[in-house]
């Protein structure tokens, strides 16, 4: 779909009930191999989704793109409305500037697989990097919101450590921690316990649960544990060959998924267990 | 003086002082050649790794180019040929400029390696918070990238300093031409040169300590 047929002026502005998050078209290839194919999704604000489905079904491309660490070919993705990676210029659309792609970012933060904490700096220093440099926070109340942050995520002892003298489960937190400073309203979490050791996962779905029943944050969620998905998640999607094959509830995705790639994925990953 | 003896102390100390004067200059050279290395070697390695081919084209035409002939070729070039073209040097600045320029190339593949090896999750994790490109490299990609390779920084360092005896061609008078001169003055070379190259000795082990100090303080925990 070329952009500039898209008219700028029909897009609506964030009226309560509009979703966060609207994704029209969204396509994302990679040389032939096509991983988001034409995808379409709302997201409201406060919803909790859980992304689950085949690895290689494009879940993951799925957070890159919206965390812009990737471009999208086709389609277009509207945070309140307002295109992400294209801005509108005398009703047009175009490709957005680094200020409003950077703008837009800020809504977002994401936590990843491998956490990619900064390894030359200290937990509090990791977390309060960005308030600093980007939303320009003095030093010191950046650290405030740092301490503040890793406190809740129960690290207040660590502040001073190296991500090396952490454990898996702490650096994790700690990541979750840096997202949560820059105040996103839509947190990605991208596989976040897949690299941890089965007992240091609880810690860390602990504090995304609290962050869930505590905080106003829009969370999307890539994993491969279905428990939690089921517990947690206020919608369930399946993907499959950068599609949405089925999505609903915990209850009937889980319960009674329709779709025979679904019922397919699930026994196979029970079986796994 | 005693014509017998093989290592005249009085005369050695008589031409210290001379010796150190040049001494200086070496150091100073080595000093103010080596931070335009490093900053002329960032720039050349973050130019080379640029997308654009603009950009990186040009960059790793003039590394190949330069790594790939001799230094004394190309100081001949600057102090020699470039007053043909408008560009008159006095010997100590080409001097400086080309022993900076020949040493920028080598830091800049040494950088571009330290740059490499970042992890790609850095860059993205720092993105995602939504840090300018300057930011990250500032605060993120060169802390991690200068650490591991200090050590590879240290020995271009004390390969620039043993190399500035090749300004002598271009009429610097660093510590190895006084040397000589003293020698043809005096036809006593035993003294000067074992004295220049104590000197290079002792600085050069006296560098390779301060790197080692400063890759210990960098080492991270």
């Amino acid at each position: 779909m070329p952009h500039s047929n898209i008219n700028a002026s029909s897009i609506k502005s964030a009226v309560i009930g509009d979703p966060i998050l609207r994704l029209r078209g969204v396509s994302k290839r990679y040389d032939k191999l096509t991983v988001l194919d034409n995808l379409d999704m709302d997201i409201e604000a406060n919803e909790k989704v859980a992304i689950i489905g085949p690895s290689g079904s494009g879940k993951s491309t799925l957070l890159r793109v919206l965390m812009m660490l990737e471009e999208i070919d086709d389609g277009v993705i509207e945070l309140d409305g307002e295109p992400l990676t294209h801005m509108s210029v005398n009703g047009a659309l175009v490709p957005a500037s680094a200020s409003h792609r950077s703008k837009g970012r800020r809504n977002i933060g994401m936590v990843f697989q491998n956490f990619n904490l900064f390894p030359h700096m200290t937990a509090l220093q990791n977390v309060a990097q960005a308030p600093n440099k980007v939303l320009g926070l003095s030093q010191q109340e950046a650290n405030k919101r740092a301490s503040e942050l890793l406190d809740m995520v129960g690290l207040s002892d660590k502040l001073a450590h190296f991500p090396s003298q952490l454990s898996g489960g702490q650096q994790q937190r700690v990541a979750i921690a840096r997202a949560l400073a820059m105040r996103p309203r839509v947190m990605l979490f991208d596989e976040v316990t897949s690299a941890l050791d089965p007992e240091l996962c609880g810690e860390v779905l602990n504090v995304i649960r609290r962050l869930g029943s505590e905080h106003q944050l829009t969370m999307l969620m890539v994993t491969h544990q279905m428990g939690f998905a089921r517990e947690f998640a206020d919608r369930v999607c399946f993907f499959s060959e950068g599609k949405i094959v089925e999505q609903g509830t915990p209850e009937a995705l889980f319960g009674a998924p329709a779709h025979e790639r679904t019922q397919a994925f699930l026994r196979a990953v029970t079986e796994a267990i | 003086m005693n014509g017998a003896t093989l290592f005249d102390t009085q005369f050695a100390l008589q031409i210290m002082p001379a010796l150190l004067r040049a001494a200086v200059y070496t150091v100073g050279i080595t000093i103010a050649g080596f931070a335009l290395a490093l900053v002329g070697g960032l720039v050349l390695a973050l130019l080379r790794r640029s997308r654009s081919r603009l950009l990186s084209w040009p960059a790793t035409g003039v590394i190949e180019f330069v790594r790939s002939t001799p230094l004394l070729i190309q100081l001949y070039f600057l102090f020699y040929v470039m007053p043909e073209f408008g560009l008159t040097l006095s010997a100590l600045a080409a001097g400086t400029l080309g022993i900076a320029l020949h040493y920028a190339c080598y830091v800049a593949e040494v950088v571009r390696a330290g740059l490499n090896a970042v992890p790609r999750g850095q860059w993205e994790a720092a993105s995602a918070l939504s840090m300018s490109p300057w930011d990250v490299y500032r605060n993120i990609v060169l802390p991690q990238a200068i650490r591991p390779i200090v050590p590879a920084l240290g020995n271009y360092l004390v390969a620039m300093f043993k190399d500035t005896p090749v300004l002598s061609a271009i009429t610097v008078v660093e510590l190895m031409l006084q040397a000589k001169n003293i020698g043809s003055q005096s036809f006593r070379y035993v003294e000067p040169i074992t004295l220049a190259g104590l000197f290079f000795l002792i600085i050069s082990i006296f560098v390779s300590l301060l790197v080692r100090k400063l890759e210990a303080r960098l080492r991270l925990p």
